[in-house]
């Protein structure tokens, strides 16, 4: 009668033993709950990365990909190429000319989106316990990239010239004689994701000689390297070294982030090793997608677009730098010359990450700083993004936000201290995608 | 508008096995099949359980032949019931304005009868510190506690406080905030001087905290369902969480090892029944809920709280129980909406 039943235990998960250890970190946490809250109308989020495409002419481009499949159909809805539509390489070309990259359209492969881009290049590079080196903080679609491929990720401090050339020599001197093989450095040069500074003029060649003599690839992530607000375009890594440097870029930001169209510039040996490895994870990118963004490049005034989204995204950034400047003044931020991001220092002692249910409650999301990197530091700075939500929301959020911290201050005030430190760093901290 | 239209045919629930016959529809007067609006999601931190657990109530619903609806609860709702005219709702939100009784008080004001407890129990059960003196008054055992706003800290300093606690309760001591689930804000702390930290924590998740005397034992949850012979316990559940049963620990598959029906002996599978029970009629719980409980190795059950609005996520606790009851969750998700509607008959 009482006797212990034999029950099984049960995971829920029957094939909780089988997975790779790759998938470890592979887990959801309550920050990332959190952030299904940000997508409500009624909060303001200044988390998300997505582009304000309300800015773009969708009457034009309905008609443009209405003809499209007219007359392309049978091409656009059939398979591809592994490396990509030819006239779209071609176009690519003269996008990346724009920064001074000289490229050819054999050197192209297109991709689903630059966030496939660095998947291939960290597959075709990384094996696991190579070491990466990569910004801090860093974009952190990378870091769960890296994550998934068992790199060890050594994160580099920058400032506001971007990478600190004596850091990246120091810490691969120190990897060098420790034995550690590095693959490569990541780089987000220009309007960094998430600290929205850029690698100064000065500072780009010494980064490229530092890394050449270290024989260390360079991978330079540019997808807002047009979306500069008051000069022209910076030139890229890649302008300076063709072979020494794998240009990652992106249509998400400047046309349409839904089509996923992203491309490599790669030395032709590396391209041919991308091009099979795309095959294997895709077969091929999107065809419809390719020839909707080739069409558009064709037919549409691109840049005009690009100069639109300028106009609009310095608008916002003045409103956030404005609004912070009157609401927030115990805090510290840059102010960004492009992108979409402005990274926040909060006053001393608070926890971005702590704070967060705190905002939600208040109807206002960030990203926590602790996102954006390796260790799960950072948590005293949050990223806040100003590229979808109108001046006034912005300004709305912001105000918010400033009874959010002000909150969060007294506490710990009160008590001397700040929230627990998360315990398990390998939780995907970060937002989805369309946060991202 | 509602957010998806229903498909009355095909029983497609994952939760209802192929080959299993679908409860046919208990049509109203006018013979018109009953129309259920499942409310879920909100602007509350576990939002996005809410949905989950709506999707998955909604869509067992469906494959019993009752019409339904799910809505993402926002500014629109009042004009939803009006435009929708549910026959029953079932409110599934979680965290605030779902689960402290406030969108039941709507609804009984527009006169719409739903799953669930009442909103003056709901509040009852919302509020971890009064849900406790309840469950005292009835004579069952609850884990030692203080309550203490973030004001107290601030005007008495909160060192000599959290001194005063350490003493009174000793350690471990676990802080939650008095409101919310999915243990959001929920900390075990073992060493005074990570108790600041934790009370840090909590407050970023409401003005007033819980703070409890850890008990160490057996972690069970016990679902209790209204039948037609009164309130009754399905199989305890027994969670075994390495790290603590915090939100990851819920909702990542894996991460928790459950044993349904728990490892109990007959007379302590009954008397956790029996405490789950007395909770549910002490609390004037309706339909359904959920009690967590820890029963110690002196045989006590201590009971850290009590649910309204249980979660019905593929991970969720109530879902283990049906089936180790050796029930189909459709059916008695099923019977559940029917004797909602047949009450407001």
């Amino acid at each position: 009668m009482n006797e212990l039943p034999e029950t099984a235990g049960n995971r829920l998960d029957p094939w909780f033993g089988s997975y790779a250890a790759r998938a470890h970190g592979m887990r959801a946490s309550e920050i990332r709950a959190l952030f299904s809250v940000a997508n409500r109308p009624e909060v303001v989020s200044l988390a998300g990365g997505m582009p304000y495409l309300e800015g773009l002419p969708l009457d034009v481009i309905a008609e443009t990909m209405q003809r499209l499949i007219i007359t392309k159909g049978t091409t656009a809805l059939q398979y591809g190429s592994g490396q990509g539509e030819e006239s779209l390489r071609e176009h690519i070309t003269q996008v990346v000319a724009l920064e001074g990259v000289s490229a050819h359209p054999d050197d192209v492969v297109v991709t689903t989106g630059s966030q496939s881009a660095l998947d291939l290049v960290t597959r075709i590079f990384v094996d696991p316990g190579d070491v990466v080196i990569a910004e801090a903080p860093s974009y952190v679609g990378a870091l769960g990239v890296f994550r998934s491929y068992q790199a060890d990720v050594v994160q580099v401090p920058l400032d506001t010239d971007g990478l600190v050339p004596a850091e990246l020599d120091a810490a691969l001197t120190r990897l060098a004689a420790a034995g550690r093989r590095v693959k490569f450095v990541y780089t987000v040069p220009t309007f960094q994701n998430p600290a929205g500074v850029s690698l100064s003029a000065e500072r780009r060649p010494q980064v490229l000689e530092i890394c050449r003599r270290h024989g260390v690839l360079v991978v330079e992530d540019n997808p807002y390297g047009l979306l500069g607000f008051d000069e022209e375009p910076m030139p890229a890594l890649r302008s300076y070294d063709t072979d020494g440097v794998l240009y990652l870029g992106s249509f998400s930001k400047t046309f349409a982030p839904g089509y996923r169209v992203g491309f490599v510039i790669a030395p032709h040996a590396v391209r041919d090793k991308l091009v099979l490895a795309s095959e294997s994870a895709v077969l091929s990118p999107s065809n419809a997608s390719q020839l909707a963004v080739a069409t558009y490049l064709e037919t549409c005034d691109w840049k005009a677009q690009i100069k639109a989204y300028r106009e609009l995204y310095r608008e916002r950034r003045d409103a956030l730098v404005g609004a912070l400047g009157e609401h927030l003044p115990s805090a510290s931020w840059n102010v960004p010359k492009g992108g979409f991001f402005v990274w926040v220092r909060l006053p001393d002692g608070l926890d971005a990450r702590a704070m967060l249910p705190r905002a939600v409650t208040a109807r206002v999301a960030y990203v926590p700083g602790t996102a954006f990197y390796y260790d799960g530091s950072g948590s005293d700075h949050m990223r806040l993004s100003f590229c979808f939500p109108t001046p006034e929301r912005i300004r709305e959020g912001v105000r918010r936000l400033a009874g959010v911290v002000n909150g969060e201050s007294e506490l710990v005030q009160i008590f001397g201290t700040s929230a627990q430190p998360d315990p398990d760093t390998d939780d995907v901290e970060g937002p989805a995608p369309d946060l991202a | 508008m509602p957010s998806s239209a229903s498909t009355p045919s095909a029983p497609t629930s994952p939760d209802a096995p192929a080959g299993s016959p679908a409860v046919p529809p208990l049509p109203d007067a006018a013979g018109r099949t009953p129309l259920v609006a499942v409310l879920a999601g909100g602007l509350s931190h576990e939002r996005d359980v809410s949905l989950r657990s709506g999707r998955r109530v909604a869509e067992a619903l469906r494959s019993t032949g009752l019409e339904v609806v799910l809505h993402d609860v926002d500014a629109d709702l009042l004009t939803f019931l009006r435009e929708t005219g549910p026959d029953v709702v079932w409110p599934l939100l979680h965290g605030a304005s779902g689960e402290d009784g406030s969108v039941r008080d709507v609804l009984d004001m527009v006169g719409l009868p739903y799953v669930g407890s009442g909103p003056r129990a709901s509040r009852v059960v919302w509020n971890k510190p009064i849900s406790k003196a309840a469950l005292l008054d009835a004579g069952l055992a609850t884990p030692d506690y203080v309550t203490l706003p973030q004001s107290l800290f601030r005007d008495l300093g909160a060192q000599p406080v959290l001194d005063t606690i350490v003493r009174h309760l000793g350690l471990p001591l676990v802080v939650k905030p008095t409101e919310g689930g999915s243990a959001l804000g929920v900390t075990i702390v073992s060493r005074a001087e990570d108790l600041p930290r934790a009370m840090v924590e909590c407050f970023a998740y409401g003005e007033t905290a819980l703070i409890e005397r850890a008990i160490t034992g057996v972690e069970l949850a016990i679902s209790v369902i209204d039948g037609p012979r009164g309130p009754e316990a399905l199989p305890a559940v027994e969670i075994v969480a390495d790290g603590g049963y915090d939100y990851a620990a819920r909702y990542v598959a894996g991460e928790t090892e459950f044993f349904a029906p728990a490892r109990l002996t007959a007379d302590q599978a009954a008397q956790v029944s029996d405490a789950a029970v007395r909770a549910h009629e002490a609390l004037h719980l309706r339909h359904l809920s959920r009690t967590d409980l820890i029963l110690d190795a002196s045989g006590t059950a201590h009971i850290l709280e009590v649910n309204v609005a249980p979660g019905m996520t593929e991970m969720s606790l109530l879902p283990q129980a049906v089936a180790a009851s050796g029930r189909d969750l459709a059916p008695l998700y099923r019977t559940i909406v029917d004797t909602a509607l047949a009450r407001a008959r």
